[in-house]
């Protein structure tokens, strides 16, 4: 039963991740980008790692690929002139990218791990009678510590640079300036007109 | 076939390590759709990390794999702002366009 959801979940990530990097229109490459992190996530699942896997749901689908959306959306960028000389750049990553896999997937082969064969033990659901999220919050809060907040420091960093460099000063934009508003009174602004019947307009 | 044993899993997470690689060489001028590779290796990586704490029975690759997440969601936010900027000021986001240091 897990297996055939390792496959199921194997195959549509590794198709879906292809159609990310071969899609036409970038929308759709986000499109599949979501759909490839969803099967990670089943994968996650499948491995007993629950807490990670709906956090890799929240910040990637949630955040980080309608981020993407919104800069693909918001720019008016012409993508068909990115295209050019795709398949020129096609044979040399396919030369790269077919050593390279093969290279990993032959030390993958060749891995020993002390005495006994690491590769050939049963990778099943972990069931502990403590629950992953427990487990992971009881080592990150104590033994983690520093590096967990050290984490959160860089979500800050990230935050504020990104908001640095992307704010600009615009000229015609109304904007509220609240000392201004504070300090006006009733005088300066109200004017009482006293008009006749039938001589208003 | 039907033993799902660690070796599967990071076969599985090489082969999409490989297609993001192959997708930056692919999209060599699109910095969105290499931005969207360095995130597709990222998971790799990710699923490299839970296959072995699972394996190993530990808790410290999640741990490890909490942080990846981390620089990964920080390294975009950072990455798409620079773009931004980037095409505000040439118009463009093809990464030939930005030769100012020529270097």
């Amino acid at each position: 039963m897990v297996s055939i959801f390792f496959y199921l979940f194997a195959f549509i990530l590794i198709f879906s991740s292809v159609f990310v990097i071969t899609a036409k229109n970038p929308v759709h490459s986000v499109f599949f980008l979501i759909l490839s992190f969803f099967n990670a996530t089943g994968l996650f699942v499948l491995m007993g790692a629950e807490f990670l896997a709906m956090l890799l749901l929240i910040v990637y689908v949630g955040a980080v690929a309608v981020l993407f959306l919104f800069v693909i959306m918001m720019l008016n960028i012409d993508f068909k002139s990115l295209r050019t000389g795709i398949m020129k750049n096609a044979r040399l990553g396919l030369i790269i990218g077919v050593v390279l896999l093969a290279e990993i997937i032959f030390s993958i082969m060749g891995m020993h791990y002390g005495k006994d064969k690491i590769l050939g033990t049963n990778l099943s659901v972990v069931s502990n009678e403590i629950e992953n999220t427990r487990l992971l919050g009881n080592v990150l809060y104590t033994d983690y510590i520093y590096l967990f907040q050290t984490a959160g420091l860089i979500l800050l960093v990230a935050m504020v640079g990104a908001i640095v460099l992307t704010h600009r000063k615009r000229d015609n934009v109304r904007k509220q300036d609240a000392t201004k508003q504070v300090l006006r009174n009733k005088s300066e602004t109200l004017n009482i007109n006293d008009i006749e019947i039938g001589k208003g307009a | 076939m039907l033993n799902i044993s660690l070796a599967h899993y990071l076969i599985l997470s090489s082969i999409v390590f490989t297609i993001g690689i192959f997708g930056v060489f692919l999209n060599r001028k699109n910095l969105i759709i290499i931005l969207m590779s360095i995130e597709l290796m990222l998971l790799a990586v990710n699923i490299n990390f839970i296959a072995f704490s699972t394996h190993l029975n530990l808790i410290l690759g999640q741990v490890f794999a909490l942080f990846v997440l981390t620089v990964a969601a920080a390294e975009a936010a950072i990455g798409l702002a620079i773009l931004v900027v980037f095409f505000r000021s040439r118009g463009s986001i093809a990464v030939d366009d930005a030769n100012n240091m020529k270097g």
